[in-house]
């Protein structure tokens, strides 16, 4: 019940601030859709009854996003040259990269860092790893992304991965 | 200099070099020899492109509706954007497109798939008779 209260509270919000009008009868469409959401909201749970955690600290997650800007202003400008240069040097391979965060939102997290990144893709992800294609391969690159999980570990909560 | 003037001459810049990102991932799309060079010249695009141009029309924007919705699509974006990308290049391995010199990795999908259908296939069983 409180759950649904709460998502009433924040599909209300999102509703009006993509409408922006404040008549009476759009605010009532408004607070009709809502509940019509609500109910299939309902009865998907019924079917389904998978819980979704979030194990990641809020502050945590925007200190990373802060860094994850400096790192993909910073791949950007490198694939740039690469698009740029005459000759385009480039070295592809597609490598295994070891995975250390236990929750599932954590990993979508690092798979999607990884392909935000421009040069890197990640290909395929299991429970312990990521096939990642990179466009020019260099030494530092594993390094870069041994970093990089490092960070999206250090995001999680204590008893991550616990409810799963 | 009024701050309007600064806020324009700043938001322009984002808008400019944003515009930049987007030719250079498309001309990188068109340059690039072969399928998986190409999927990484898109996230240039997505990521670059994407995010200075959602910045320079935010600050145009300034405290109003727009820019709230602004917001709401770069996060959307920021987060389909690589994930449609990795749909694509995931689509490309399970059909067996592989780089050169990636083969191994052919072999462990073959492996794989059966599990993965009959995962699929157990998750879906249940959904019949509870709607």
């Amino acid at each position: 019940m409180i759950k649904g209260i709460l998502a009433f509270i924040g599909l209300a919000a999102l509703w009006l601030l993509m409408s922006g009008l404040y008549k009476t009868l759009i605010l009532i469409f408004g607070v009709l859709s809502i509940l019509l959401t609500l109910l299939v909201l309902h009865r998907m749970d019924k079917v389904d009854g998978h819980k979704l955690g979030y194990d990641i600290g809020v502050f945590a997650t925007v200190k990373y996003l802060i860094w994850l800007m400096v790192e993909i202003a910073k791949s950007n400008w490198a694939v740039t040259k690469i698009i740029l240069s005459g000759n385009m040097p480039k070295k592809q391979k597609m490598f295994v990269v070891p995975v250390t965060q236990k929750s599932e939102i954590a990993q979508v997290v690092f798979a999607n860092s990884i392909t935000l990144t421009p040069g890197t893709i990640t290909v395929e992800s299991e429970d312990d790893h990521f096939i990642v294609h990179a466009l020019d391969f260099g030494e530092g690159d594993m390094d870069a992304l041994a970093e990089m999980d490092a960070r999206v570990t250090a995001i999680e909560t204590e008893n991550a991965g616990g409810n799963q | 200099m009024s701050l309007d003037v600064i806020m324009d001459i700043v938001s322009w810049i984002a808008i400019l070099a944003g515009s930049a990102f987007m030719l250079i991932g498309a001309i990188g799309t068109l340059r690039f020899p072969d399928f998986w060079a190409r999927v990484h010249a898109v996230s240039v695009t997505d990521s670059a492109g994407m995010l200075l141009l959602t910045l320079g029309m935010c600050i145009q924007g300034g405290f109003t509706l727009v820019t709230a919705k602004l917001v709401i699509i770069g996060v959307f974006l920021f987060i389909t954007g690589p994930t449609a990308t990795h749909a694509v290049a995931n689509a490309a391995l399970v059909s067996g497109f592989l780089p050169k010199g990636a083969d191994k990795f052919c072999s462990e999908k073959k492996k794989l798939s059966p599990e993965v259908k009959k995962t699929k296939a157990k998750k879906r069983a249940p959904l019949k008779g509870k709607l």
